[in-house]
């Protein structure tokens, strides 16, 4: 027999509390309450622009398993800075951590989480088998894509847009047989007047410079 | 310098680290011999190079002990440190004993400790040390030697992409490519381990970068503007939470390791006998409240007392102040504090509902923030009948064990016996394991950083290096540190940097002659199956602690304890005590992981029906 025995009444004869907690450890009514479910956000970091902080941001978002769909880098009007577009999916509460923990990162100037009426734009790149040229530019018309490249055996296409624009695309030229394809990933702003990530107040209107450089485009 | 006797420390040396340094950043070189101005003094010189400006940023920081072991890529800044006597470096054994003795002085001064190892695997053996600090949020800067740049990228002799290595177990670390800015560097590394909510920070010091001449003197320590770790929380979310508190007929405090580190012990006594709520502590929390005031509730999570168990499960509202919410603190999340509205204080708000959902986040400074509540409070819960229940669960549930004289020692008695004859701010260090449960239990904490630890990471081999670190911080204070017999075995050779260094400190192993804790798992959870957890074999550790220049003595019996007790802690230097333990001693309560606490198990028949 094992030492180190405790006196005291047994656990069920204890005081036992009511409630329950979800996993997200918020408090419910296990009748009714359910799970939150996951949704998709876009979150737009500045970040300095220095080596290893895109592995910092992509490692941090791994090591935490933050469900990632798409990141973006690149450099911004100010050379220190470079903005991220990051897109996750997950419920809510892992959204709102996620923020919380990116602008923990030192590196990370500013980060906010775009409406759902940001501009958001990816690009993809197509190569397709080319047997039916005058087909798959009808397609890339429709789509307002562009032909960049067209010879005997291929035909490669660019296309900017939405993720449903883009699928949809995708699933056109399917039938002439996807070589290739790559996606950049979403790039996004946030809408009018809104600021996207500053360096100033997260909250403030942009200045007139701001405004005046970082081109907002709208369409 | 082969010497079999323990080097003692001269006079002058002591002079040189006056035991009541502030601790305020000011430099301890002003040690009023003639007063006379620094262009006189020839162990001072300008800084000439890379690695004297490591230094140099050392210095404004106000640096006074370093811990490591030199190497091949690291060697251009200890031989800056050669010249200069305002810091003193000790040299430890291995690199993972550095960092823990640095993490230990950081936690007892409340300033970030410094290690530095050479490349390679001199800052791989560092890695431990500094995830331990990570978990901890304990204040830490480590200063590695890289290979020359040109060398990077080519898997150069020793290199390792320490930067890559350590990203995801450090709050902030940096290439330091540009010998002009490398004592910036530093400076920006100790403020950043230090400000906000501490952690370690890594500096990697490529060799032809410190070996680079400049003169460039660097910058005070201070973090990048963008850097700017909240204060005082939204006044109108600490008026909600306040009346929420007022109206709480189960109030509850819990208090964790933020308390600490935030200096906000004395905010958190006012709010607790103010409003008369009862407190309990995390593990990093003990000693945020003294243990003797009639409102502290124990110590909570998977071996904390069931009183202060029942009183987390059954509470109506919580104040949880600086707590990450562990695991190991809450068991189940389902069943952790269901019924409590949560005020959660913490001064990184991406610890805000992270593991349980806070119902009034209150992100800022712990005293800050708790000066705001206090402000705020429009009256005193009306809990006279809950502090009653807790009493009464205290007494329903008590911590208590048995110590026949014709059996073997127990633990929880050599943990009561050094706590009764030692002062109320000696330091307790501890390894990790059954040993480590039972310090903490058994020991009254009455004063904050009183009790020094590996809490998240949980890294065996601990106790020795901190008691170490621990002794440097406070060479006032009675440093104890409870060892197991397989922790101990990780970093023993420590021991002879306490020998060489004459530390007085005092090291009781208590052995089991097992890993135990893994023991306890396995008779509990595993069928009994002993798996890799009994040593067949293993050195007296009376013994090796001679050989390395201790006082080695043993305690086996009752007879004589508190005698051997008393050569060791008299004894000036380290002594290690070889106290044979019941080996089948075992830890209760426990709430098994994953449980639910208020269902904690009192003995084996319990944790089997969990
Ligand atoms: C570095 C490290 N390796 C392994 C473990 C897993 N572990 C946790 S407790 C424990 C037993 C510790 O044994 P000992 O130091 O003798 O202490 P005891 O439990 O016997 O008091 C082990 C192996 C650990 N926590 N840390």
């Amino acid at each position: 027999m094992s030492r180190g025995e405790l006196p005291g009444p047994a656990p069920e004869d204890r005081m036992q509390p009511e409630g329950r907690r979800n996993s997200q450890g918020i408090r419910i009514d296990p009748e009714t309450e359910a799970e939150h479910p996951p949704e998709r956000a876009v979150l737009s970091a500045l970040v300095t622009h220095e080596p290893g902080v895109l592995a910092e941001i992509s490692g941090l978002f791994s090591r935490r398993q933050f469900n990632i769909e798409s990141l973006t880098v690149g450099p911004t009007v100010d050379d220190s800075l470079a903005r991220m577009t990051i897109v996750i999916e997950e419920p809510r509460p892992g959204v709102d951590q996620a923020k919380k923990q990116l602008e923990k990162r030192i590196p990370v100037i500013s980060v906010r989480e775009l409406d759902t009426d940001a501009v958001q734009r990816e690009l993809v790149i197509v190569k397709v088998n080319g047997d039916h040229p005058d087909q798959v530019n009808a397609i890339t018309d429709m789509y307002n894509g562009q032909t960049l490249d067209a010879g005997p055996r291929t035909v490669t296409v660019e296309l900017t847009g939405n993720q449903q624009k883009i699928d949809d695309a995708i699933d056109a030229y399917r039938q002439f047989g996807i070589r290739e394809l790559v996606r950049t990933g979403y790039a996004a702003l946030a809408r009018g007047e809104a600021p996207t990530a500053q360096v100033s107040q997260p909250n403030q209107a942009p200045t007139d410079a701001q405004v005046a450089t970082e081109e907002i485009s709208d369409d | 310098m082969s010497k079999r006797t323990p080097v003692k420390r001269t006079e002058q040396d002591d002079e040189e680290h006056p035991s009541e340094h502030t601790g305020d950043g000011e430099h301890p070189s002003d040690r009023g011999d003639s007063g006379s101005p620094t262009d006189e003094q020839p162990s001072d010189p300008g800084v000439e190079t890379g690695a004297e400006s490591v230094v140099a940023g050392l210095e404004n920081a106000g640096v006074e002990y370093m811990f490591g072991v030199t190497g091949g890529a690291i060697m251009p800044v200890y031989d800056a440190l050669y010249e200069h006597e305002q810091i003193t470096h000790i040299t430890m054994a291995h690199e993972q004993g550095a960092a823990h003795a640095a993490d230990a002085y950081g936690i007892v001064s409340g300033r970030p400790g410094v290690c530095m190892a050479t490349s390679g695997p001199g800052a791989t053996n560092l890695v431990t040390g500094i995830a331990d600090a990570n978990m901890d949020s304990d204040p830490l800067v480590a200063l590695t030697g890289q290979v020359p740049r040109d060398f990077v990228g080519n898997d150069a002799f020793q290199e390792t992409d320490t930067i890559g290595v350590t990203k995801p177990v450090t709050k902030y670390n940096i290439f330091s490519d540009d010998e002009t800015t490398v004592g910036d560097d530093i400076g920006t590394a100790w403020a950043l381990a230090n400000e906000g909510r501490q952690g370690p920070t890594l500096v990697d010091l490529p060799k032809d970068v410190t070996q680079a001449e400049t003169d460039s003197q660097p910058a005070e320590p201070s973090t990048p503007d963008s850097y700017d770790p909240p204060t005082a929380a939204e006044d109108v979310m600490v008026a909600a939470a306040a009346e929420t508190l007022a109206a709480a007929e189960r109030p509850l405090v819990l208090a964790g390791g933020g308390v600490i580190k935030g200096e906000a012990t004395e905010e958190l006594k006012t709010v607790a006998r103010e409003h008369e709520i009862p407190v309990v502590t995390t593990m990093p929390g003990t000693g945020a409240f003294p243990q003797t005031d009639p409102l502290s509730q124990g110590i909570a999570g998977m071996h904390g007392t069931g009183y202060a168990n029942l009183a987390i499960s059954n509470c109506d509202v919580m104040l949880a102040v600086g707590t990450r919410f562990d695991d190991r603190l809450t068991g189940d999340i389902a069943t952790f504090a269901p019924d409590a509205e949560i005020i959660h204080i913490d001064i990184d708000p991406a610890e805000i509902s992270k593991n349980v959902e806070a119902d009034y986040p209150l992100v800022g400074d712990a005293g800050v923030v708790m000066k705001q509540l206090l402000r705020a409070m429009p009256g005193t819960p009306p809990a006279e009948t809950w502090r009653e229940q807790c009493q009464a669960w205290q007494e329903e549930y008590p911590l208590d064990y048995e110590a026949p004289e014709d059996e073997p020692l127990k633990p929880e008695y050599i943990v009561e016996s050094f706590d009764e004859v030692t002062p109320d701010d000696t330091i307790v260090a501890a390894g990790v394991g059954q040993h480590q449960m039972w310090a903490w239990q058994y020991w009254t904490f009455t004063e904050p950083r009183t009790w020094v630890t590996s809490h998240g990471l949980g890294t065996m081999g601990y106790a020795v290096p901190a008691a170490v670190g621990a002794k440097l911080a406070a060479p006032d204070r009675e440093v104890v540190a409870f060892d197991g017999d397989g922790s101990f075995l990780m970093t023993a050779q420590e021991l002879t940097v306490a020998a060489r260094e004459d530390l007085d400190i005092t090291i009781v192993v208590l052995n089991n002659e097992a890993v135990g804790m893994v023991r306890q798992w396995q008779d509990g959870f595993y069928g009994g199956r002993h798996m890799a957890s009994e040593y067949s074999w293993a050195p007296q550790f009376d013994k090796v602690a001679e050989a390395f220049g201790a006082k080695g003595l043993r305690a086996e019996t009752y007879e004589g304890l508190d005698a051997t007790i008393q050569e060791a802690r008299g004894y000036d230097g380290p002594a290690v005590i070889d106290a044979v333990i019941d080996p089948t001693e075992n830890v209760y309560p426990m709430v098994p992981s994953g449980g639910d606490n208020a269902r904690f198990a009192l003995n084996a028949d319990q944790l089997e029906g969990l």
